[in-house]
C-alpha cells in the first residue's frame, strides 16, 4: 500500500517540474527547522547589547537585532514555529473538517444541507479576520494559534471531503457493507475513507500555504507565539520599528516566509494538476 | 409449496424527489406500490419487468437497504421490518444480496481476501485467523476462483470473475436467501451462462433460496421456478415460470414474452414490438397502469385498478380475467 | 433587473442572520468568560460582575442571542469599552479609507489580471505563459505585510518617491490618491496574481468549447472570437473569484493599514485588540459580516449582468 502511494507520487511528480522544485524547497526548509540546534550556530535568545543592530557580516550572516541577537539563528529556529504551527493546524483541520465532510456527505439529506450551509458561512469569512478574532478572544498561545488557524481551514476540508463521499457512498460496495451487517462507523472509516484520502491530502498541501501566511500575519500583528520565542512574523514586527536603520531585520524573515509559501504553492499546484486531469496546466 | 422462507405482503416504497429543504416542489414516485409474494425453501423466485418498474427497489426494501414505507416482510416467522440492533444483524446474515454492477460492488482499495474475511470477522463466524483464511480459501474454491485471488485487488479481475467474488462475499456469512439484483445483465452472454450455472449449483448444494431480479426473460425462465411480472410498482401476474411464459394471461406478460428473443427460427418475424414507452412511476396512468399500451384496453381499464384474481395456480391483475370485469 | 435585485436582497437576509449566528457562536461560546479575558485574573468579582452586566452576558444564552441579533439588525453595535463612543461612529469615521484601499486594489487587480490571464491563455505553454504563471505564483505567495514592507523600503525609504505615513486628508483628492498608491499596489499585487490565474484557466476552458471551435472554423477572426465569444464566458468564474477575494482583500487590508500606518478598519481592529475592547471587537465582527454579505450580493448582481441565464432563473 505505502509502496503504491510512493509509486504514484513519483509518477505524478515525474511529469511536473514545478512540483519537484516546490518539494525540494519545502524539504530544505523542513530540514533547516529539524537541524536548527546544529546549524543555527548561536543561541537565538542570547542578547549582546554591544553588538546590536549590526548589519550582515561574516560573524552575523544576516546581522543582529535591537537586542544584539543573531538574526540567522533566530531565522533558523523560527522555521520550527512556522512549520509546527501550520502543520498542526492543518492536521487538526484535516481530521476534524474531513470527518465533518465525510459524515455529512454520508448521512445526507437535511442534516447535510444544514452542515454545509454552516461551512459556507465559515468559508466566507476571510481567514485572517477569523483567526484574528479567535486568537484575540482565546488569548495568544501556541495552542490557541493552532486552534484558530485550524478553524479557518475547517470549511474547505469539510467541502473537499464531502464531494467524493457523495460519489463513493452510491457505489454498491457501500450498500453491500450494509447488507452484510457492517456498522456505519466501519463503512465510513474502513470503506469510504480510503477512497477519498487522496483528494483531501492534495487540499492539505494547498491550505498549508494559507496556514503559514495566517500564522505569519498573526505574529506580525502581535498575536503569534509570545516573545522571546523567535517567529518569522514576529521578527518582522520587531524589525519594522527599526526599518530605517536596519532593513535586514525585515528582509531576511520576509524572504523566508515567501520561500516557504512559494514552495507549498508550487507543490500543491503540481499535485492538483496531477490528480485532477481537468485542471491540467492551470 | 412447503412453509415459505420469505413472505412479503403489501410492500410499499414511495420516494419524494426534487424539493430540497422545502417540500413544495417534491414529487412522489411510487416505486413499489403494494406487492406481495412468497419464496419457498430452495426456490428461485423471479421478478421481471422493464427498467423503472420498481423491481430493484423491491429487492432492496426486502433487505431494508431502503426502508419500506408499509407492508410486511417475514423471514421464517420473524418480522424483518421490526428487527433492530443485534436481531437485524443476525437477519442480515441470513438474507444477502448480489449486485448488478461487478465494478462498483467491490471496494477497489481492498484485496479480495480482506473483502471476504471482513464479514466473517464482523459476525464472528470463525474462531481464529487461521480459520478465517481457511474459510476464504474454500469460498474462493466454491465459486471457481484460484486460491491466489485472495492476494489480489478487484481491478485485476474480469467482470465475470468479480461477479463470482460478489457471490462469494454474499456466501461468506452463510445466508439462506439471496436477493440477486440483475446479477448477470452486465456480463457478456457467454459469461452469463457460467455465472448462472454457478448460482444454480450453489442453490442445489447449499439449499439456497433466491429472489432473482431481471429484465431478461430468457435468464429468468432458465433460473427460476416461479416468477412475478412487475409493471409500475405492482405485480400484474405471478405463477410458475412454465405456465407464465407458456401461456401468459396478462397482456403485458405476453408482450414481454413476445418481445424477448426466441431460439426458434420458425417464430421469427411474428414478433410484435413492445409498443409505447413505460410511463413515469411519478405519474402513473389511471385505472390499470398498463391500459395506454394495452391492445385489449376496455373502458373499465381506465377507471379502476383490476383486482388480483386467481386463475388456476396463478395470480393475475387484469380486467380480462377478473370475475367482475370482461 | 429591479425584480432580480429585490429578490437577491431578500435572499440575503437569512444569510445575514446565519452569518451573525456564526459570529455569536464564535464570540460568545468559544472563549469562555469574556469578562475574565478583558479584565484578567486579578480582577475583583465585583468588577467582573459589573462588566458582565455591561456586556449583557449575565443573561441566559438564548436571551443573549436574540438581543445580539436584533441589535445587529437594527444597526445598534454597542459602545466601545475604551472611548465610550458608539462602535458605528468609530467605524464610519475610518470606513472611507478602507473602502478607498479595497476598491482601488480591486480595480488594479482586474485591470491588470484579466488581460494578463487572457494573454497567458492565448500563449499557452510558450514563454510568456510560463513567465506569467511563475510570477503570479510568486505574487500569490507574498503575505501582504511582507510585500508592503518591501515596497515601502524601496519606494519610500530608498528612493523617497512616496510618503511613509499614510494618513491622508480625505477632502484633498490629490493627497488622498497620492497616499493610496503604495498600499494599493501592495494589496493589488495579490489580486492581480489571483485574477490572472483564474482568468487564464477559465479562458483555456472556454477556448476548448465547441462553440469557440465552431466560430474559428467558420473563419471568424481570432480577435473577434476572443472578444465576442470567449471572454464574456470566461468572465463568469472570474467574477466568482473576485467576489470571494474581496473578502480576503478586506482581511489583507488590516495588514496593509498597519504597514503603511493608514487609518481604517484594520487599525481600529488592532487597537481594539490591544486595548481588549471586547464590545468594539464584537461590533467590528458584525460590520465584517455586513461587508461579507454585501460582497456576496454584489457578486450575485455582477453575475446577472454578465450571464443572462442567471436573471431568468
Amino acid at each position: 500500500m505505502t509502496m503504491r502511494i510512493l509509486a504514484r507520487l513519483f509518477q505524478v511528480f515525474g511529469t511536473n517540474k514545478t512540483s519537484w522544485v516546490g518539494l525540494a524547497l519545502f524539504v530544505a526548509i523542513c530540514a533547516m527547522a529539524l537541524l536548527a540546534p546544529w546549524i543555527a550556530g548561536t543561541d537565538p535568545l542570547e542578547q549582546d547589547i554591544i553588538a546590536k543592530l549590526r548589519p550582515p557580516s561574516a560573524e552575523h550572516w544576516f546581522g543582529t537585532d535591537e537586542f544584539g541577537r543573531d538574526v540567522y539563528a533566530r531565522l533558523v529556529w523560527g522555521a520550527r514555529i512556522s512549520l509546527s504551527v501550520s502543520i498542526s493546524a492543518i492536521t487538526l483541520a484535516l481530521v476534524v473538517g474531513g470527518t465533518i465532510g465525510l459524515v455529512s456527505g454520508y448521512v445526507g439529506g437535511r442534516f447535510d444541507m444544514l452542515v454545509m450551509q454552516v461551512m459556507d458561512i465559515l468559508l466566507s469569512f476571510p481567514a485572517l479576520i477569523l483567526g484574528l478574532i479567535i486568537v484575540a478572544l482565546l488569548g495568544p498561545s501556541q495552542a490557541n494559534l493552532i486552534v484558530a488557524i485550524a478553524l479557518t481551514a475547517l470549511a474547505p476540508f469539510a467541502r473537499i471531503a464531502r464531494a467524493p463521499t457523495l460519489i463513493v457512498k452510491e457505489r454498491q460496495f457501500v450498500e453491500a457493507g450494509r447488507a452484510l451487517g457492517f456498522g456505519h462507523g466501519r463503512i465510513l472509516f474502513v470503506h469510504v475513507l480510503p477512497n477519498i484520502v487522496s483528494e483531501v491530502l492534495v487540499m492539505a498541501s494547498l491550505w498549508m500555504a494559507t496556514a503559514v501566511r495566517v500564522e505569519a500575519s498573526l505574529s506580525f500583528i502581535g498575536l503569534g507565539v509570545r516573545p522571546p520565542t523567535p517567529t518569522w512574523g514576529g521578527m518582522i514586527r520587531d524589525g519594522f520599528e527599526n526599518i530605517l536603520d536596519a532593513p535586514w531585520l525585515c528582509i531576511y524573515p520576509g524572504l523566508a516566509i515567501l520561500a516557504l509559501i512559494f514552495s507549498l504553492n508550487m507543490l500543491g499546484d503540481g499535485l492538483r494538476d496531477a490528480t485532477d486531469p481537468k485542471l491540467r496546466g492551470e | 409449496m412447503t412453509d415459505p422462507v420469505l413472505t412479503v405482503r403489501g410492500l410499499r416504497k414511495h420516494f419524494a424527489t426534487g424539493g430540497g429543504l422545502s417540500r413544495a416542489a417534491a414529487v412522489t414516485v411510487r416505486a413499489v406500490d403494494g406487492i406481495g409474494f412468497e419464496v419457498g425453501a430452495g426456490e428461485a423466485f423471479g421478478i421481471v419487468g422493464e427498467s423503472g418498474c420498481g423491481k430493484s427497489t423491491a429487492g432492496r426494501a426486502i433487505l431494508r437497504l431502503i426502508e419500506p414505507d408499509a407492508g410486511e416482510v417475514v423471514y421464517r416467522g420473524q418480522d424483518v421490518r421490526a428487527a433492530s440492533g443485534a436481531a437485524l444483524r443476525a437477519l442480515r446474515r441470513k438474507l444477502q444480496i448480489v449486485f448488478q454492477d461487478p465494478y462498483s460492488s467491490l471496494n477497489p482499495r481492498r484485496s479480495i481476501g480482506r473483502a471476504l474475511a471482513e464479514p466473517i470477522e464482523v459476525h464472528g463466524i470463525a474462531g481464529s485467523a487461521q480459520e478465517v483464511r481457511a474459510r476464504v480459501a474454500s469460498l474462493l474454491e466454491e465459486v471457481g476462483l484460484p486460491a491466489d485471488a485472495a492476494e489480489r485487488y478487484p481491478h485485476e479481475f474480469s467482470g465475470g470473475q468479480r461477479q463470482r467474488i460478489g457471490i462469494a462475499r454474499a456466501l461468506s456469512v452463510e445466508p439462506e436467501l439471496i436477493v440477486a439484483d440483475e446479477p448477470v445483465s452486465a456480463l457478456d452472454v457467454s459469461i452469463q451462462a457460467q455465472v448462472l450455472e454457478l448460482m444454480r449449483r450453489l442453490q442445489a448444494q447449499r439449499g439456497l433460496s433466491f429472489v432473482f431480479i431481471a429484465h431478461d426473460l430468457g435468464v429468468v425462465r432458465y433460473f427460476c421456478q416461479r416468477v412475478a411480472v412487475m409493471y409500475l410498482g405492482r405485480i400484474v401476474e405471478m405463477g410458475t415460470a412454465a405456465e407464465l411464459f407458456g401461456d401468459p394471461l396478462h397482456p403485458y406478460t405476453r408482450m414481454l414474452r413476445d418481445a424477448s428473443p426466441v431460439p426458434d427460427p420458425a417464430l421469427r418475424g411474428r414478433m410484435p414490438r413492445i409498443e409505447g414507452e413505460t410511463p413515469s412511476p411519478a405519474n402513473p396512468p389511471s385505472g390499470c397502469h398498463f391500459h395506454p399500451r394495452c391492445p385489449h384496453a376496455m373502458p373499465a381499464c381506465r377507471e379502476r385498478y383490476p383486482e388480483e384474481t386467481r386463475v388456476g395456480g396463478r395470480m393475475v391483475a387484469c380486467h380480462l380475467h377478473s370475475p367482475s370485469g370482461g | 433587473m429591479i425584480w432580480y435585485v429585490a429578490k437577491r436582497l431578500l435572499a440575503a437576509m437569512p444569510t445575514l442572520v446565519a452569518v451573525l449566528t456564526v459570529v455569536f457562536v464564535i464570540v460568545r461560546i468559544i472563549p469562555g468568560d469574556p469578562a475574565l479575558t478583558v479584565l484578567g485574573d486579578q480582577a475583583t468579582p465585583q468588577a467582573l460582575a459589573a462588566l458582565r452586566e455591561k456586556l449583557g452576558i449575565d443573561k441566559p444564552l438564548l436571551a443573549q442571542y436574540f438581543d445580539f441579533i436584533t441589535a445587529a439588525l437594527t444597526g445598534d453595535l454597542g459602545r466601545s469599552l475604551v472611548s465610550g463612543r458608539p462602535v458605528i461612529q468609530e467605524v464610519v469615521a475610518v470606513l472611507p479609507h478602507t473602502l478607498d484601499l479595497t476598491i482601488s486594489s480591486l480595480v488594479l487587480g482586474t485591470a491588470l489580471g484579466v488581460p494578463l490571464g487572457v494573454w497567458a491563455a492565448l500563449r499557452r505553454n510558450r514563454l510568456a505563459d510560463y513567465v506569467i504563471r511563475i510570477v503570479s505564483l510568486v505574487g500569490l505567495s507574498f503575505p501582504v505585510f511582507v510585500s508592503g514592507i518591501f515596497l515601502l523600503m524601496v519606494f519610500s525609504l530608498h528612493y523617497r518617491l512616496f510618503p511613509v505615513i499614510g494618513t491622508s486628508n480625505l477632502a484633498d483628492l490629490g493627497d488622498r490618491t497620492w497616499k493610496l498608491v503604495l498600499p494599493t499596489i501592495t494589496l493589488g499585487l495579490v489580486m492581480v496574481a489571483y485574477i490572472t490565474r483564474v482568468t487564464r484557466s477559465a479562458m483555456l476552458q472556454v477556448l476548448s468549447e465547441d462553440y469557440v471551435r465552431t466560430a474559428r472554423a467558420k473563419g471568424v477572426p481570432a480577435r473577434l472570437v476572443i472578444r465576442r465569444h470567449a471572454l464574456r464566458n470566461a468572465l463568469i468564474p472570474v467574477v466568482t473569484v473576485v467576489g470571494l477575494y474581496l473578502g480576503i482583500n478586506i482581511g489583507n487590508s488590516v495588514l496593509t493599514e498597519i504597514v503603511f500606518n493608514r487609518p481604517g478598519l484594520g487599525k481600529v481592529i488592532v487597537t481594539a485588540l490591544n486595548q481588549r475592547d471586547y464590545a468594539m471587537l464584537q461590533g467590528l465582527m458584525v460590520i465584517y459580516c455586513f461587508l461579507i454579505v454585501v460582497t456576496n450580493l454584489l457578486t450575485d448582481l455582477a453575475y446577472g449582468l454578465i450571464d443572462p441565464r442567471v436573471k431568468q432563473a
